[in-house]
């Protein structure tokens, strides 16, 4: 049995790597040899991808652009999100059901026609191409997400711990803040998680609200690659390149996302 | 949980409220507008009523995008459901290797949807690609960009790599949320393994089932970047799915009234199934 | 508000969402719902019944355009008929 499970689980894995090994073993090569011969690991190690790469502009910059976004829009979608998971998860109230569904349904709107309104809306109040425009429209999605998660944790804690906490004289606010979020920490480290994933792969809309100031890094990946032509090698180091942010935030959010997942439903 | 009716709730539901509304409802209106009007640019625009829906829903080639789309998007739920709820079954659930295992398995939900198309691009072409190379030498004729098989299964394939994960992620979750009490009394009954998945983990992982089949199923039915990277709808037009057919029509061709009819009655197909699925998954467990 | 390109049928299409929603909400008030079960194959509340009969109403008129000729007016006048038979009856 363990065997089994053991054995389904490396499989499962090494599906997942290999795709990834092979982009990381195409940008240490040069393109010659990408097109030339066919190996399964570089022979002539190179690094001229990457530093091709970050030698030109606007990557540095890209980077920082997709993280500053990508923070706003899971700060601010866990601070609505933990009052409203609460609501949901100790009351009762006209239309709960159906404002619950319709957050849902934020997700279902297909991209390609809404982003023109997207637009013009954030033109009209003045946002067009900052962070903050970006990290709101992301919004949409990740809240909901955040709402659903937290209202699971939420539900998980006895109600009598708030009453207790009423009754010892506790004001609402410092219950919350003080004892409450402690107990659901590890749920918030699960929504942050979620936030901060999907905040960080959307990329239709992060185009569409930017121009140059808050040009997230998966655009000017797409850029340099099309200025070039196809350029296998820099393609890969650039893919690469993307893929670390992520990497670290799994990294350090690993304890509390086993953890979190241990705790409660997500 | 008992729940107390209390509609001051909605104070605290308050700022979520506005936060979606202001991206939610402003452009799903302005694309209302849109859908009933010629726009040819932006001070020049007709009313036409009905033409466009009219035209679209008699239109053979969006029919057909339709069902392609309806097919590839059943065979991701046919193929990840399943798949996320037995390899959660399998992830360790204590030791070193639970942080390991998490970090390795949520690694692609992380990377961003254009690379997941570059990622595939460069591993299954059949001249580069370890993928291609491979299938090519056990003698298999294999390559994306000609057969019509071919680049169906590797989107699927793409697909399954980058998704399947989040249902992993959200099962494993919900597995580890049932008391071991329950567990006891199973084996106490000397329930076999499959009666404990069947009536002791499965009914408790609806939850968690229900948020997995809707994400996958809405996110699937709007797949768009994956598939334009890699095949760019081709060959002919085997993945030529919805959402491609709508930017072509709003992007290439600039048709934006045409268009947002279309993405409205888009938009009410996923509506209808959501609410299905929602439905359905929902109210089965309640009784 | 210009770049919404507001036309009058859609503007009273909206109106008339939001007058619904708010009349729903205040008869909720007034008298609160229950579950309940009618001609509809599934336990639903006043609020379940109206979304069922708007988003089949909107099925109906795609299903008008799509096969007949006619105006969506009539489809129109039938659809508020069916809401009344979903939230009386359903």
């Amino acid at each position: 049995m363990q065997k089994t499970k053991t054995t389904v689980m490396i499989v499962y894995i090494l599906f997942l790597m290999i795709p990834i090994y092979w982009l990381i073993n195409m940008s240490l090569q040069p393109n010659r040899d990408i097109i030339g011969s066919f190996t399964l690991y570089p022979q002539n190690l190179t690094f001229d991808n990457y530093r091709r790469i970050f030698t030109e502009s606007g990557w540095a910059a890209g980077y920082l652009n997709s993280l500053t976004y990508v923070t706003m829009n899971t700060v601010i979608s866990i601070l609505a999100a933990l009052p409203a998971a609460y609501a949901f998860s100790r009351y009762r109230f006209i239309g709960d059901k159906h404002l619950f569904f319709w957050l849902l349904t934020n997700r279902m709107a297909p991209p390609a026609v809404f982003l023109l309104p997207f637009f013009n809306l954030y033109q009209s109040v003045g946002l067009f191409d900052t962070h903050i425009a970006v990290a709101l429209a992301h919004c949409l999605f990740s809240i909901p997400l955040a709402v659903w998660i937290l209202e699971g944790f939420m539900s998980g804690v006895p109600k009598e711990i708030d009453e207790t906490a009423y009754a010892d004289g506790y004001s609402f606010p410092r219950f919350f803040i003080f004892i409450f979020i402690p107990l659901i920490r590890s749920g918030i480290g699960v929504a942050v998680f979620f936030c901060f994933m999907f905040s960080w792969v959307e990329l239709l809309l992060a185009r569409t609200l930017t121009s140059v100031d808050a040009r997230p890094i998966s655009v000017v990946m797409t850029r340099s690659i099309s200025a070039t032509g196809v350029d296998w090698g820099m393609l890969a180091a650039a893919g690469v390149l993307t893929l670390i942010p992520g990497a670290l935030v799994i990294y350090f959010v690993r304890n509390h996302l086993a953890r979190g997942f241990a705790l409660g439903r997500v | 949980m008992d729940r107390t009716q209390n509609n001051y709730a909605w104070l605290f539901v308050l700022p979520v409220l506005v936060l979606v509304a202001f991206s939610a409802i402003i452009p799903l209106m302005t694309v209302v507008n849109y859908s009933v009007q010629d726009v040819l640019d932006a001070n020049t625009r007709f009313f036409v009523g009905d033409e466009w829906y009219r035209e679209i829903l008699r239109d053979p080639q969006l029919h057909a995008a339709l069902g392609r789309q309806l097919v590839f998007s059943f065979s991701v739920l046919a193929v990840q459901i399943p798949l996320g709820i037995a390899i959660a079954l399998c992830m360790p659930t204590r030791g070193i290797w639970v942080a390991v295992t998490l970090v390795l398995v949520a690694l692609p939900l992380l990377v961003p949807w254009n690379v997941v198309g570059t990622i595939w691009q460069l591993f299954a072409r059949s001249d580069i690609g370890l993928l291609g190379v491979t299938l090519n030498g056990l003698g298999i004729e294999y390559n994306y960009t000609r057969g019509r098989w071919a680049a169906w299964l590797t989107v699927l394939a793409m697909d399954v790599w980058h998704w399947t994960s989040l249902v992993v992620l959200l099962c494993y979750s919900g597995l580890r949320a049932i008391p071991d009490a329950y567990y006891q009394a199973a084996r106490i009954d000397g329930a076999s393994r499959w009666a404990v998945f069947r009536h002791v983990q499965l009914p408790r992982l609806t939850g968690v089932l229900t948020i997995a089949v809707l994400l996958r199923f809405m996110d699937s039915f709007m797949i768009y970047a994956e598939p334009f990277v890699l095949t760019g709808g081709g060959p002919g037009s085997t993945t030529t799915f919805l959402s491609q057919f709508l930017t072509t029509m709003a992007v290439a061709q600039f048709d934006i009234g045409r268009a947002a009819a279309f993405s409205l009655i888009y938009f009410l197909i996923i509506l209808a199934i959501s609410w299905v699925f929602y439905t359905v998954i929902t109210r089965s467990t309640k009784i | 508000m210009d770049w919404m390109y507001w036309t009058p049928p859609t503007a009273l299409f909206f109106v008339a969402i939001a007058m619904i929603l708010a009349g729903m909400t205040v008869w909720e008030v007034v008298s609160p719902t229950g579950m309940r079960r009618g001609f509809l194959p599934l336990q639903t509340t006043r609020g379940d019944r109206l979304f069922i009969g708007l988003l089949t109403s909107a099925w109906f008129h795609l299903a008008w355009l799509g096969l007949s000729d006619f105006h969506p007016a009539y489809m129109t006048v039938a659809c508020i008929g069916w809401l009344i038979v979903v939230l009386r009856w359903g």
